[in-house]
């Protein structure tokens, strides 16, 4: 009963889509308020349904109802409660619910927030969601259907994958899909504004915050996914370029792309066309993601279980999106004005060069993720394209990326006397690279790259001091630093200066891991010692222990300092119930500095087993500084200039607004 | 370049990118073909599965047209192609196997109760013959021509329709051309 | 089939991804470098995993092609040779790092003639934008904002 509620809510919600994609639109263009104003309550008829389809699928994994397929397949009894619930986005088809009823929770926000914007505007940015909501809720019910009924019901319930059950991966994929839907948003505003001809700074001011929150979400996914990565596949890596990764990694450079670029637009009015090819873009991005992942056109660890007829499906959706969209900005764009003008050298060039490196950074990734298609496609034979392709072409653009960074904030609008920047650069210069030969010597490190890797993030530190020393100079010093955060502009400013100290630890966490990384595997039995660096580890054993659904091969390992006792870790090798391969879960003790990491391999018999000992420096601060990249956009997203005034609604609530492009025609 | 075209850029590009996804579709991403292919068979010298003392090597394939099967009683796509194998042995074309990374009582008694196919067995314990043909993963089966040169890798297990359209006729081709 | 090709995935998710490459039977003591001998395995892609290197694989065939690679070191070849070897067995497949020749010209140095493309419209738009005038958003656009957004917008022009 309850998953037949969840289905009839499913394709209740489709309809309401429909509503809320046709009539809204088609009022907004011919002036019909009657048909504008269902825009709304489609929306929030619709997230309805799609919450109560939610539940219902919830409830069926938590009361085991295995006589519906989905949860046949992927749930237990034995199943911890936490598990239960999250076996829900476990697998393809009840992702695919998570996805809409995030894509729903985002079109009730925008109705909820998006009260002062005009009437019209709003109906078409709502509709425009809704279209997107009709292919993933059609895909859902013609290919994908989370409940559908298996009969005779099973007895027991097949497993979620064991790799799944797991904190990170309990929060992973919900932080993601909100950054992958979130995009929709300034898709939907992008594309509202394009059909109504009006690409005007509230368009720009209005699809800033919310670009930025869902590229917080989109930040925040990718750092748990590289996160659990770590320590749930346990070989100590925490990005390898696979299709899967790039997929997410993708439309989070086009974001990174269209925050800066949007800053410009609201600035000054420029790069309109740009910016809303932007936006068009980070979401048409996030649904090639989707393509790639589920459709198995692509090899990669961690991909749905694939389906080509599913493929063909989200292909001809995602060519109806993307497709119609780029038509129409084919047909508005020319239309639309430049904006203001500026000189080379100001901060609208850099931030226009910061675009370009971006975009060559994401044209190198989707030509590699794709190449193995590209050239099988071409019969050019069969190739793989793995991490020294990505890395050699990241390692090549971020220096000049960081380049550009440093001097952004450093740079006027408009204009920028070049003296006045090397006077200030100069002594970011010198610092830097002082520093950078420093480490570099053969007495600290012997690194070149740990050397470079120092120049560049002193050199991204030291300019962001100089930056705000500049900004809080003219404001009376550090104690004006409260009011300063309170002020419009001003938390757009500091979230600006967290997010990039966030990429200078970063691009030292990344750096130092890779260059100085320790790593042993061998054959230890019970209370042998071996040494690795500084350190001393004591192999005491293994011994079989029972967990709520699985069975434990459970490692004891002593880890020591100059005779001091610094670490018990416990690698083990769990054996779930139903899916019987191992499971490996590392021992890791976490520090700022270092991480020391054991993982459990075979068992070489008398109570002998192969172990994996890693020493991880400044492993922490490549999270770190997606935490901080985070927070940042986070603090911005938050500047008192982005809420809207509701008193002053009532002046612009008229659907007549003209024709088109007659508000930005100068 | 007219200035309209320029904002359909995106839009072409797009198709084309679409175009290549559709292509993808019918792609199996896990197929690799072999270079070994219009090469000389590799080398190799193993002992026989049923004869240990004697061994099998590359020249027994020549001055014919034959297929080494790779097999492993291990291999479950092994058993489901087998039957193709021993109906395809009937026609009267030399199979050779190459018994993969398998243990010789298991390969006999599996041979027993489901039938023998082959001519001769290479037994291949260690499997580095196998690295040498460049197996990834048994069943896989090569046609080899006259001169000893590999024709055809065929992936994964034989099925009635890929006897039919691939393999048949190649043989057929190879048997004509002289040599 | 569909079914099967779930199945296979599952199965080749799960023993992909429980890695343990099992290093510890090899000597390291003497030809072979132990860094030297992971990081050439780790760019050679296992070609029965769904996306994972030699290096990280549990596979079988990873096993045998680990110990291959390790004898072939033992006898003193180059990572060059040992390259060659294996592409002549499993073609540029195996290879994490597609080597540089004319067919992979577009994959090394596409990206940077997008680059330099880039620039000359980067700087062609920078000469046109120095020399333009054009209002940033017009009177019109400007108090739309303004009633839309309200009066608060006035004092932000002067900050920042």
């Amino acid at each position: 009963m309850i998953p037949e509620l969840g289905h009839y809510a499913l394709i209740l919600a489709l309809c309401l889509a429909m509503v809320q994609a046709i009539f809204p639109m088609i009022g907004s263009l011919n002036n019909t308020p009657g048909w504008v104003n269902l825009a709304r309550p489609a929306a929030w008829g619709q997230f309805v349904f799609l919450a109560i389809a939610f539940g219902a699928l919830v409830q069926s994994f938590l009361v085991n109802d295995f006589s519906v397929l989905y949860v046949a397949q992927h749930g237990n009894t034995q199943l911890p409660l936490a598990f239960k619930v999250s076996a829900v986005w476990g697998a393809h088809e009840g992702s695919l619910l998570l996805w809409a009823l995030i894509l729903g929770g985002w079109t009730v926000a925008v109705s909820l927030f998006g009260r002062s914007l005009p009437d019209d505007m709003l109906a078409r940015v709502l509709s425009v969601m809704g279209i997107i909501s009709i292919g993933f809720l059609s895909f859902m019910l013609f290919t994908s259907n989370p409940f559908e009924r298996l009969f005779p019901a099973a007895l027991e319930g097949g497993e979620l994958n064991p790799l799944l059950q797991d904190f990170g991966l309990v929060i992973h994929p919900p932080m993601l899909y909100m950054g992958y839907v979130g995009m929709s948003v300034a898709f939907s505003f992008a594309l509202a504004a394009l059909i109504g001809g009006k690409l005007d700074a509230a368009w720009a001011r209005w699809s800033r915050p919310w670009t930025l929150v869902a590229w917080v979400f989109l930040t925040i996914g990718i750092t748990l996914g590289s996160w659990w990565a770590y320590y749930e596949l346990g070989w100590g890596g925490w990005w390898f370029w696979d299709p899967v990764e790039n997929a997410s990694f993708m439309p989070w450079l086009a974001g990174t792309a269209l925050i800066h670029s949007l800053a410009v637009t609201e600035k000054r009015g420029a790069f309109r066309r740009w910016t809303v090819l932007l936006a068009l873009l980070a979401f048409s991005l996030s649904l090639l993601g989707t393509f790639l992942v589920r459709s198995g056109v692509l090899t990669s660890v961690h991909a749905f279980a694939t389906d080509p007829e599913r493929g063909l499906f989200i292909l001809a959706f995602l060519s109806f999106v993307i497709g119609g969209s780029l038509m129409i900005y084919a047909w508005r764009a020319p239309s639309i004005p430049r904006g203001g003008g500026f000189a080379m050298l100001s901060r609208e060039s850099l931030l226009l060069s910061n675009n370009l490196i971006l975009m060559v950074t994401l044209a190198f990734v989707l030509l590699g993720t794709l190449a193995p298609l590209l050239y099988d496609a071409l019969g050019w034979g069969k190739i793989s394209v793995g991490f020294p392709y990505f890395n050699t072409m990241f390692v090549m653009l971020m220096p000049i990326l960081v380049l550009f960074m440093a001097a952004g904030p450093l740079t006027r609008w408009k204009q920028q006397d070049p003296t006045t920047l090397l006077r200030s650069l100069r002594i970011a210069f010198i610092l830097s690279l002082v520093g950078g030969v420093l480490v570099a010597l053969p007495m600290l490190s012997g690194s070149l790259s740990a050397g470079f890797a120092v120049a560049l993030s002193l050199w991204l530190v030291i300019t962001l001091i100089i930056s705000a020393r500049q900004r809080l100079q003219n404001k009376q010093g550090l104690a004006s630093l409260v009011t300063d955060l309170a002020s419009r502009g001003g938390r757009s400013y500091y979230g600006m200066w967290l997010a990039h100290l966030g990429v200078a630890v970063f691009i030292i966490g990344v750096t130092f891991v890779t260059q100085f990384d320790v790593e042993k595997d061998i054959r230890m039995s019970p209370g042998q010692d071996v040494t690795l660096g500084d350190f001393l580890f004591r192999f005491e054993g293994v011994e079989s222990k029972p967990g709520p659904n699985y069975q434990s091969q459970f490692g004891t390992v002593r880890v020591f300092k100059d005779k001091q006792e610094i670490a018990l870790l416990h690698p083990e090798k769990r054996t779930y119930q139903v899916q019987r391969n191992p499971m490996t879960e590392a021992g890791i003790n976490a520090g700022f500095l270092r991480d020391i990491y054991v993982s459990l391999g075979e068992p070489l018999g008398k109570g002998e087993w192969s172990l994996r000992l890693y020493y991880k420096p400044f492993v922490r601060w490549i999270w770190l500084g997606g935490l901080l990249i985070s927070l940042g956009g986070l603090l911005a997203a938050s500047d008192p200039r982005y809420r809207m005034r509701l008193a002053t609604k009532r002046h612009t609530s008229s659907v007549t607004d003209g024709p088109i492009g007659q508000g930005s025609q100068a | 370049m007219p200035g309209f075209v320029r904002y359909l850029l995106p839009l072409f590009a797009f198709l084309a990118l679409a175009g290549l996804l559709y292509k993808g579709l019918s792609l199996d991403p896990k197929k690799i073909p072999s270079p070994l292919i219009d090469k000389p068979a590799p080398t190799f010298s193993l002992p026989q599965l049923y004869a240990p003392e004697k061994l099998l090597t590359q020249n027994d394939l020549k001055n014919q047209v034959s297929l080494l099967n790779v097999w492993a009683t291990w291999c479950g796509a092994c058993r489901q192609e087998h039957p193709v194998v021993m109906q395809l042995a009937k026609t009267g074309v030399p199979i050779y196997g190459l018994n993969y990374k398998d243990k010789r009582p298991d390969a006999k008694r599996w041979l027993k109760q489901y039938g023998n196919p082959y001519r001769a067995n290479a037994f291949d314990e260690e499997g580095r013959v196998g690295i040498n043909w460049g197996v990834y993963g048994a069943p896989e089966t090569f046609v080899i021509d006259k001169q000893g040169i590999i024709r055809h890798k065929h992936i994964g297990p034989l099925t009635t329709e890929a006897l039919n359209r691939d393999i048949l006729p190649l043989i057929k081709l190879l048997q004509e051309a002289d040599g | 089939m569909n079914c099967f090709r779930q199945l296979f995935i599952i199965i080749a998710l799960l023993t992909a991804l429980s890695a343990q490459a099992g290093l510890e039977s090899f000597d390291f003591t003497k030809n072979v470098d132990e860094k030297h001998f992971i990081n050439l395995i780790s760019e050679i892609r296992c070609l029965v995993c769904q996306n994972q290197s030699l290096a990280d694989s549990d596979a079988e065939l990873a096993h045998d092609l680990r110990k291959e690679v390790y004898d072939l070191m033992d006898k003193g070849q180059t990572d060059a040779e040992i390259v060659t070897f294996l592409v002549e067995r499993y073609g540029d497949f195996v290879l994490y790092k597609p080597p540089v020749k004319p067919s992979t010209y577009l994959l090394w140095f596409g990206p940077f003639v997008l680059l330099g493309l880039g620039l000359i419209v980067l700087l062609r738009t920078l000469g046109q934008r120095r020399k333009q005038t054009e209002p940033e958003f017009s009177e019109q656009d400007k108090a739309r904002l303004q009633e839309i957004l309200g009066k608060q917008d006035k004092d932000e022009q002067q900050s920042s």
